[in-house]
């Protein structure tokens, strides 16, 4: 794979930016053109929003069958983790054993290595998440 | 619109067949649909093939005229059509072919649905099928398919009490109905200890609540349903269709524990059919987990949310029961060659409703159904299928 297709997602994956709806308020990530609750109306009126990446776990598992590039990382953790204004995201639960991961706890983003292409090709960064050091709201 | 039949059908043994390419595979299922519909090449119309990923898994696309090619067909210049639609590829390209037919552009089409995955690795085809997710916000941060399936399974467990042994139960099932099935790819029996012992895949879903890698093909023919006696005297009306999607990406559905994609085709198709839940008989629904067979049941309105385990376990999706649930074996036991699946179901109902699948027979069976996702359930195909006498 190429360098653009992992720099182009960097704001989102560094930042955690997604899009407000500006119709409904409604909040996606990754940011999206158009709202599916407004349609027409949103166009134009998605607003960039910085997620504050803060949420809870909705459901994970525990991945001992992983891809060549995750063979270092297993088992490991992968969860939905809902974030507070309301939207969703799937992430690996780090910082933890995955012994301790439970429905429902509470999580923050981190920034860490994902993955990288080869020997030679571009490592790409984004968000994993962790165990929350404060209680969320 | 015109009622539509199929009018023959035909596969291949699932499993590793080293011995035979994709083409071989396509032209054997292909060729025993024919000769089982009694037509000749010369009054095919065209051609639909559901295949997912062979430019992935044979470094070939544009399989489509390949198929028609090796089944003796370029001369007659048909029409051929691909479809895709991740698992889903082999109930989409019957849909299509359906609607070409019902719309009178074409009166006899072959579709046909074959997937060759075994000339890579294991982690490679994993791979290959993991871009059914959303490649850039579920499988570069390390979600699996089967992970993803677990994160399902978890939710079931947390929210509806649904236990280890009631997905075990699922795999136990499909295996028996596997044994009676010779087309099968596993035809042996495995108990509940083995499922629940088996090495972990993606916790809560270990080795034996996954379906296979498989390599394999399945035909059906398709006539307007005034013709088909002119070539058969067992035709099989498609009674019902509906066909849905859904977000892509798993974490932005409204419910995990849910496939809105297959309760919106269900409702669809059993209103396409004019039937209900409670008249069909027997069905061949998507197993490619343990759990994606207990949401099934529950979406298509077998069995109330939260009901899908117990009532497997209690034997109620067993051969002549309540309703008979992947007699083929499902994707568990009979395999899982991705683009040929959503025919196979078919192949299997329209057996069943023919009378002629031996020691896995369904008692009376005139009413079955079909359902077939795609991904996680961004794609989701049903169809009702009744025997016409």
């Amino acid at each position: 794979m190429g360098i653009p297709r992992f720099w182009r997602e960097t704001p989102s994956r560094y930042n955690l930016i997604g899009t407000k709806c500006g119709s409904c308020g409604m909040i996606h990530f990754p940011p999206r053109v158009i709202c599916p609750s407004c349609h027409r109306k949103s166009i134009g009126k998605m607003e960039r929003t910085h997620l504050s990446g803060k949420g809870t776990i909705v459901s994970y598992s525990i991945v001992h069958d992983a891809p060549h590039s995750f063979e270092m990382q297993k088992p490991y953790v992968v969860a939905i983790i809902e974030l507070e204004g309301g939207c969703r995201l799937t992430a690996p639960i780090i910082d933890c054993s995955p012994s301790d991961v439970a429905i429902g706890m509470d999580v923050e983003a981190t920034f860490r290595k994902l993955g990288e292409q080869g020997e030679d090709g571009v490592i790409h960064y984004g968000y994993k998440f962790r165990p929350a050091r404060e209680a969320t709201k | 619109m015109r009622d539509v039949a199929i009018i023959g059908v035909g596969d291949t043994k699932f499993g590793e067949l080293w011995d035979l390419s994709f083409r071989e595979i396509g032209i054997e299922a292909g060729l025993k649909a024919i000769e089982d519909s009694g037509i000749t090449g010369q009054q095919i119309d065209a051609l639909f093939v559901g295949n997912m990923s062979a430019g992935k898994f044979i470094e070939q696309e544009h399989v489509a005229p390949l198929v028609a090619d090796y089944s003796g067909l370029s001369p007659r210049h048909i029409p051929t059509f691909r479809i895709e639609s991740a698992g889903a590829c082999g109930a989409a390209a019957l849909a299509c072919a359906h609607m070409s037919v019902a719309s009178g552009i074409y009166n006899i089409v072959v579709v046909g649905g074959a997937e060759k995955m075994t000339d890579v690795g294991d982690t490679q085809a994993a791979e290959i099928l993991s871009a059914t997710a959303d490649q850039e916000w579920e499988s570069v941060f390390g979600a699996t398919i089967a992970s993803l399936f677990a994160m399902m399974a978890r939710r079931h467990m947390h929210t509806y009490g649904t236990t280890r042994e009631q997905l075990a139960a699922v795999a136990v099932k499909n295996h028996k109905n596997g044994s009676l099935n010779p087309i099968a790819q596993y035809r042996k029996e495995i108990t509940p200890e083995m499922v629940l012992g088996a090495p972990p895949v993606a916790e809560p879903l270990g080795l034996f609540d996954c379906a296979p890698l498989s390599d394999g093909a399945a035909t059906v023919v398709l006539c307007p349903l005034d013709m088909a006696k002119r070539f058969t005297d067992t035709p099989v009306k498609i009674a019902g269709y509906g066909q849905s999607s859904d977000t892509l990406a798993l974490h932005d559905r409204r419910d995990i524990c849910t496939m809105d994609a297959t309760v919106i085709a269900a409702k669809k198709a059993f209103h396409t059919a004019k039937l209900a839940p409670e008249d069909i008989q027997l069905a061949e629904v998507h197993d490619n987990f343990t759990i994606t067979e207990l949401i099934a049941i529950e979406d298509l309105g077998f069995f109330k949310k939260g009901e899908g385990g117990p009532s497997t376990e209690d034997g109620r999706t067993a051969l002549n029961s309540d309703i008979s649930v992947n007699t083929s074996g499902g994707l568990k036991a009979r395999g899982q060659p991705v683009g040929a699946t959503g025919l196979a179901q078919v192949v299997e109902v329209v057996r069943q409703l023919r009378g002629e699948c031996d020691k896995r027979q369904v008692d009376g069976a005139e009413i079955g159904l079909t359902h077939n996702i795609g991904g996680t359930g961004a794609s989701a195909v049903v169809h009702i299928l009744r025997r016409v006498n």
